[in-house]
Formats: C-alpha cells, structure tokens, sequence
C-alpha cells in the first residue's frame, strides 16, 4: 500500500496536528506521499522530512487557501486516484473534518474520524460517546480514509532531514458552486496556541464574569507560559471566544499540565482534556466531577486561591 | 424572483447526552435497556434554525421537512420537530441496525432528490458515533456546496451567509442555494417543547419506508471488533492549601 497524507500549513509552518498525522500515517506502514496545497505550499514542502515522507504532491494556488472542501476534495480525491494511493490520512482539525468524509463519499469509502491509534493498516482505535468508550475498528475497504486525533500521536521532528521531491499538481476538474470565502475573524493572542500548548488554564463558570475570567486566569497562565483553555459554560456565557472551548465539542487538549479553575468537569468536558498528563483543580466545590479525574485538588474560593498560586509560582 | 425554499433537517434518537454509557459484557456495543433516549442535541438546533427561518421568512419557505433513520422509536424525534413547525415528516425504518454515516447520506441524497429539498440543515455530529461524516458526505454526494459548524446564518433571498466556527476562530462563507448547513452549539438555544404542542404534532404525518423503498441497501463497511472503557485515571489527592499546591506543581515544572 502507499499513503496519501494532506498537511496544512498555519502562519507559514506546518501546523503540529499534521506532524502527529504524519506519525500515525508511519504507523501505518506504508511510504507515505503528502499534498499540500495554497499560496504557501512551496514553503510549507520545503519544511516536511525527506526520511518520513517520500513525496510531496504540491499546489501552489491562493485559489486552495482557505482549504474549501469543495476545492480541496476534487484535488485530493484527484492525486488520491492517479497514483492508486491506498490510504489517506488528515489531521482531525476543523479543515480535516470538512474535507475526510467529503472525499470519502465521492470515492465510495466509509471513512474512520478522529483515530486515536493505529493497529493495523486496516484497524484503527477511536472515542465514541465523549471519548467514554474506545471503539477499535477494522474496515473491509480496499482504500482506507482517516482522520488522527493530533494529541495521541507525537508530532514528526523536523530538523535533520533533507526536504523531500516535489510534483507540481493543478486540478483538471472545475469544481461546481462553493461556499465562497467572505472573511474571517480569527483570535489573535500574546499566548501558545491551546490545540499544542504544553500547558494548560482552563477556566469555567466560577469565574462569573469575563472581567474575572481574565484578571484571574491571564497572570497565571502567563507565569506559567500556559495557553488559555475553557469549558463550554464559560464560553456561552461570553467569557472567552468559542475557539478555545475545550470538550467533546470544542478543543481536544493532552498538555503536560491542565489547571482547572471554577470548573465542574461535566462529561463533555472532561472528554477534552481528560488525557492530560497531570491535571490540577481548584473548585469551591468539594464534588465537583473535576475531582475524579483531578492528580491535585484543592478546594477553595478560586478569588482567594488563585491570586495566592499565582503570586507563589 | 427568488427560489422558495424547501428545508430537509435529519434528526438521530440518541442516548441522552447526560447520560454516560455502558458498554455491554461482550464489549460489542452500549446497553440500550431502560436507558433515556433524546434527540441528538446538535440536531435539535438544526430543527430549531430551521423553524427560526420559517418564522423570520414566512412567504419565502415551501416546506419544513425532518427525516430519521433507525427503528420505529425513532417516530420520538421526528414528533420534536412536527411540534416545532416542521409540515411533514419520514421515518426511513432500519430496525435495530446500525447505519454507517456512508449509507445514511445515501439515503438522505434520495430524499433529497425525491421531494427537491434545496437547503439541508444537519447536526454537526451525534453524539453517540461522534462521526462528523454526514453532512460533507451528503454533500459530497450531491455536489452540493456545504458550510460546516455553523453559528450564524442570514438567508436574503436564494443566498446564504453562514459563520463557521473553526479552529483559530470564525470564517464567513456566502453561498447560493442549494446548500448543506451543520450546526455548531453556539448557532441556537432550541426552546423546550410543551406538551399540548406535542399532542397536536401527534396529527401530524409521519411518513414511513424502508431503505429499499429509496433504492439503498444499509450494508457495512467497517467492524467493530471490541468496544472498551478508556483507561481510568488513578485516584488523585487533594492537597490543604496553596503553599502544599504550589509545592506539587513545582516538582512538575
């Protein structure tokens, strides 16, 4: 078999979801080829490691920036077909949903999102229900379409390796009618990316209000370097932008280090960041779910407590 | 003149989201006995948007349609949207089966193509498979534009703008109809149903078929070989005050 894996770039590097998904795609087995494609594919090509990837399928055009499904699809499922690509693998991130199942239908395959690890070429493990169950599947498919869940696989290293081949590739076919890009409005922050932060303050309805939210939780994240995280409450009540929800819906984060803060742990939730290696709680409430899952608790008044941790760090 | 609009909303019976579930001895699936059963929540806003537009765009809507695929209970959703405005509606009956996001946007693209819907509004994913596959299937399948986590959406005319919730953000797409819309958490707050209003809908029909009826077989292409539960986290402590927490985290860091 060979693989297929398309690797997005982000303020012209290669966003660390699609390093993990190039790991699962060795895990696989198979030589693995890449598509990228957009106004900064080149750059993007001349970053990925000549001892993991064989060859890099570019498309160098603004018309992919934006990653349109619609534009995206017909490309891949282009490059996918003519070189007789047996696997394809695309990291989980909110491009990689939209583009996986898309494909999947116009091959005919029925894709397996968000794997979580790899056990054969054809079986992979993934969360369902919240991540409260763990589903191993195997298709019976002859091509095999994944998306990886970017928290359960080291990312690939860069450095030390020649840059792989290239081939240049434009799409022979016009799409039809796309949702055509008007804007968009993107969080811009002082702060490490929440997806790939190594360490993690999150914080929940406790805070009562946004002002509280950020005069508390901003001087320790950033005593701690950590990116800002929170829970779906804290997001709806117009805490903190929806981007950095984390939770069976949101943002699913593993950092070294998790701080929960005025946050209950319901199970949506939890299913977010419930992989992290080390996970502290500071709630008032001494049942709070966050505890179960917690290495550290501490039950206090977080208006007290976190000023006092932050001064002491 | 614009063109009406016809809107198809598909809606899953699903364990209730409260609820954690538990896998069944032979760790092949969930036990399903005496255990509460909802819509799926992120079809429940797609419901809710839909009636939205017909109230904000009376003259504009032709028709409100809901369609579940599973078995006979499945009528239990379908009667959510029927209370909420939807005119009519389709159980496509599978028994107790399963059906892969695959075949289920097969079948959907038929009662697309069957009645002439033109806007398809679905939940983003359920929340028992956690897929994430159907709508970019169905419209994959019908080549149809598709505007993903939806958490706005303005129709003037026969041309939709939609925000969509992705990673670093939001991204604003304009697209013409038809169109496949799923839905994020933010896009609605789905009102509760009374139940004089559910009693009404008990008037209104359902309409039953079989896959077969729509030319689709509900084959299977993957194998679950094992469900299991995650590996449980070991108890933790708790520790008196901040100087014993401060202490913890710094033998971390």
């Amino acid at each position: 078999g060979s693989t297929l894996a398309f690797v997005e770039g982000q303020g012209g590097n290669i966003t660390v979801a699609s390093l993990a998904g190039l790991t699962a795609a060795s895990q696989i087995g198979n030589t693995i080829s890449v598509l990228v494609a957009g106004s900064n594919a080149n750059s993007i090509a001349s970053q990925l490691p000549k001892d993991v990837v064989s060859k890099v399928f570019i498309a160098e055009d603004p018309f992919f920036d934006h990653n349109a499904a619609e534009l995206i699809t017909p490309l891949v499922s282009q490059v996918f077909r003519d070189h007789n690509f047996t696997h394809f693998v695309t990291p989980a991130s909110t491009v990689g949903k939209n583009i996986l199942p898309r494909l999947a239908a116009v091959l005919d395959r029925q894709p397996i999102s968000e794997i979580t690890a790899v056990k054969d070429a054809s079986t992979f493990v993934r969360p369902i229900y919240a991540g409260n169950a763990l589903q191993t599947v195997q298709t019976t498919e002859p091509q095999v379409l994944v998306s990886v869940r970017g928290t359960s696989f080291e990312p690939v290293k860069l450095e030390g390796s020649a840059a792989p081949p290239v081939e240049s590739v434009t799409l022979k076919e016009v799409p039809g009618s796309i949702a055509e890009f008007v804007n968009e409005q993107l969080l811009t922050s002082d702060k490490p990316d929440l997806g790939s932060a190594t360490r993690v303050v999150s914080g929940g309805r406790g805070l009562k209000s946004k002002e509280n939210f950020d005069s508390l939780l901003n001087p320790l994240a950033d005593k701690l370097g950590a990116a800002i995280g929170a829970s779906r409450a804290a997001v709806d009540l117009g805490f903190v932008d929806n981007s950095l929800q984390v939770g069976q819906t949101g943002k699913v984060v593993a950092p070294e280090l998790y701080i929960a803060v005025g946050l209950s742990g319901a199970i949506q939730h939890l299913a977010g960041m419930k992989d992290s290696k080390t996970i502290v709680a500071i709630n008032k409430d001494e049942d709070a779910p966050i505890f179960s899952v917690a290495d550290i608790g501490l039950v206090g008044d977080i208006f007290e407590v976190v000023p006092e941790l932050t001064e002491k760090l | 003149m614009s063109t009406k609009l016809r809107i198809l909303v598909p809606v899953k019976r699903v364990i209730d989201a409260s609820l954690k579930p538990r896998i069944n001895k032979a760790q092949t699936g969930v036990e399903t006995k005496g255990v509460k059963f909802s819509i799926n929540p992120f079809d429940d806003i797609a419901v809710e948007e839909a009636a939205k537009i017909k109230a904000a765009h009376k003259g504009a809507v032709e028709k409100l349609h809901a369609v579940s695929i599973g078995g006979t209970k499945s009528q239990d959703v379908l009667r959510i949207a029927l209370a909420k405005g939807f005119d009519t509606s389709t159980l496509v009956d599978v028994g107790e089966q399963e059906v892969e996001p695959l075949q289920v946007s097969k079948i959907l693209q038929k009662v697309v193509e069957k009645d002439n819907f033109n806007l398809v509004i679905l939940g983003k994913q359920a929340i028992d498979d956690d897929s994430n596959q159907t709508g970019q299937m169905l419209a994959g399948l019908l080549n149809w534009p598709q505007a993903t986590n939806a958490s706005e959406v303005i129709i003037e005319g026969d041309s939709v703008t939609v925000t969509k919730e992705i990673d670093g953000g939001a991204e604003t797409v304009k697209a013409k109809l038809p169109l496949i819309i799923t839905t994020d958490l933010r896009l609605n707050e789905p009102k509760f149903v009374t139940l004089p209003k559910m009693m009404k809908a008990k008037k209104k029909p359902i309409e039953t078929l079989k896959p077969e009826d729509l030319g689709v077989s509900v084959e299977q292409r993957l194998k679950v070989l094992k469900l299991e539960e995650p590996p449980v986290r070991k108890a933790g402590i708790k520790v008196k005050d901040v100087d014993e927490l401060v202490a913890r985290i710094k033998e971390l860091i």
